[in-house]
């Protein structure tokens, strides 16, 4: 953490800004998010942080009446360019919710699958080596190996948290967006997805969204705080919650605001 | 208020209720028994495997059946379905999944406008379409008539249980770098596909009951035919000629039709629970 100045850059927005009709979810945001590196966003409910990560997938394209502006670069490419596919940005920015959404209707194995074989990847050599590293990664390929053609939803809600985070490895994106991944898991799931977090690292740059000032102390390299829609700060996270730049995350830290 | 009045109210409700359930289940249960007593005696050996003939066969006694219109229902029904249901659930997923799509409102207006069409004006339709283009009645102007029933239907059932499945799910294939269509057909239809197929027998019984559009179409024959180009018998369409007819022993033969109609209708809802229920099962832990 303390060597951030020779880490290069991965993903950087400029001036980004969102509008939902009238109200605006986040305004003028320049952030640099670091390679491999696990990137925290916390802030009051309703400061913006989803609407923030939901722009790096261009998860807005479908919602009616909502407005993107400003630009998201990843390893230099404005995803918001007009001749980027949005289909290609989120094969490249994966994402995983805040409730777990395995595919009802689909096993285990073609949960992990889903993401090659709903676009074309037949081979079965191919397919299995993907869902057996992936659910590896995941840290669920112990406990789901004997039964990977049971429903999805048949699982645990951490092992299912667990199954869509393979899911979403599965397709090998380079930075993986996690919307409070663990605010409906109980506390010993959490603690399983944010030791998966400081592994995965290694392979995948991580932005988390988190309304939880110890899990992203635990988890975090860098921090960033978002109030009424504004980046207010964005620091390695020993020095986020060490000493603050800004009075206002100072002061949220201590919880003189919620 | 005592508690003796609160149980009062309580009984009273109660009720209502049973009175106006039994408002509905008494005249169909009514229906039902009137069609089995009077039809029941017409139907022998020779109702399953005989063919109507010229009305002198069962006035002289000889045998005569409807095994032409059992095996024409069967036929018309089933190809209509086969062009109903595509283009039915296509309508759907377009009003439900593609709302911003210019069509999408104007697929919604027509099928509530053609939901609420009497079933006569398909048949007239067909004629306007088949009949008269390829210069003859048709089973095939019959399938149509029966499909342009189901699929007003069968689209407005797709879209509504298709909006009733979460919107996680689209995002969640969504966030995975898979285009729309492929989220529509591989993950939310599979989602709702117990609710599509409801709809679809609700189409298909609806559909398998009407005989107004298919005397503007099929028009009827009185022999069995296999043959798609040329008119074919259909029960309800018999049902009604029969019971028209000035010949007693047909009358009685109507009434079995009657039967044999209601029996293909619940066996349909039959099977379909029963597809149903193992869809259901197969994704529950
Ligand atoms: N779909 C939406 N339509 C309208 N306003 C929204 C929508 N989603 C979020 N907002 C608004 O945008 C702001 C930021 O919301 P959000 O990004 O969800 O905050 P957070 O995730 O930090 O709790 C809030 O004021 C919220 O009411
Ligand atoms: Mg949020």
């Amino acid at each position: 953490m303390e060597t951030s100045t020779q880490e290069s850059i991965r993903l950087e927005t400029k001036d980004l800004t969102v509008r939902y009709g009238v109200t605006t979810g986040v305004q003028n945001v320049s952030a640099q998010v670091y390679d491999k590196h696990v990137t925290a966003l916390i802030g009051p409910s309703g400061c913006g942080k989803s609407t923030f990560l939901r722009a790096l997938n261009r998860m807005h394209d479908l919602g009616a009446d909502i407005d993107v502006s400003g630009q998201v670069f990843l390893d230099g490419e404005n995803l918001y360019a007009s001749s980027m596919d949005p289909v290609v940005v989120r094969r490249r920015v994966g994402m995983v919710f805040q409730k777990p959404t395995p595919f009802p209707t689909k096993s285990i194995y073609e949960n992990v699958a889903a993401g090659l074989r709903l676009v074309g990847t037949r081979k079965k050599s191919v397919l299995d080596e993907v869902v057996e590293r992936s659910l590896t990664d995941a840290a669920l390929w112990d406990e789901v190996k004997d039964r990977l053609r049971s429903p999805g939803g048949s699982l645990s809600g951490g092992q299912q948290q667990r199954l869509c985070i393979a899911r979403a490895l599965a397709v090998d994106p380079e930075v993986l967006l996690m919307d409070e991944p663990t605010s409906s898991l109980d506390p010993m799931a959490t603690r399983r997805i944010e030791e998966l977090i400081q592994k995965l690292k290694d392979k995948v740059t991580i932005i988390i969204v988190t309304h939880n000032m110890q899990q992203a102390s635990r988890v975090s390299d860098y921090t960033a705080f978002f109030y009424v829609g504004e980046l207010i700060e964005l620091s390695p996270t020993e020095q986020v919650f060490s000493n603050p730049k800004e009075a206002r995350t100072k002061e949220y830290l201590s919880g003189e605001f919620s | 208020m005592t508690l003796r009045a609160r149980y009062a109210r309580d009984r009273f409700a109660e009720a209502m209720f049973v009175l106006a359930t039994l408002v509905v289940i008494v005249p169909l249960f009514f229906i039902i028994f009137h069609v089995v007593v009077n039809g029941f005696s017409a139907l022998n050996y020779e109702f399953f495997t005989e063919e109507l003939g010229s009305p002198s066969r069962a006035m002289q006694g000889r045998p005569a059946g409807l095994v032409h219109s059992i095996v024409g229902t069967v036929i018309i029904d089933l190809v209509a379905l086969g062009m109903a249901v595509p283009f039915g659930i296509s309508t759907g997923i377009m009003m439900s999944e593609f709302q911003e799509h210019p069509l999408a409102p104007v697929a919604r207006l027509m099928t509530s406008t053609l939901n609420g069409m009497p079933a006569v004006l398909m048949g007239l339709l067909a004629y306007a379409l088949v009949v008269k283009n390829t210069g003859g009645f048709s089973a095939l102007a019959g399938s149509v008539a029966l499909a342009f029933v189901m699929i007003p239907i069968i689209a407005r059932t797709t879209e509504s249980v298709l909006r009733v499945t979460p919107w996680s799910l689209r995002e969640a294939g969504l966030a995975l770098g898979l285009p729309r269509w492929r989220v529509t057909t591989a993950l939310v239809i599979p989602a709702a596909r117990a609710g599509v197929v409801t709809g679809i027998l609700i189409a298909f019984a609806r559909a398998a009951g009407e005989a107004a559009p298919l005397l503007l179409t099929s028009l009827g024959n009185n022999f069995l035919s296999f043959d798609m180009t040329r008119p074919m018998d259909t029960l309800p369409q018999r049902i009604y000629s029969l019971a028209i007819s000035p010949y007693r022993q047909w009358h009685s033969m109507g009434w079995g039709a009657a039967i044999i109609l209601l029996l293909f209708v619940m066996i349909t809802f039959y099977v379909g629970r029963v597809v149903i229920n193992r869809m259901e099962k197969q994704f529950r832990g």
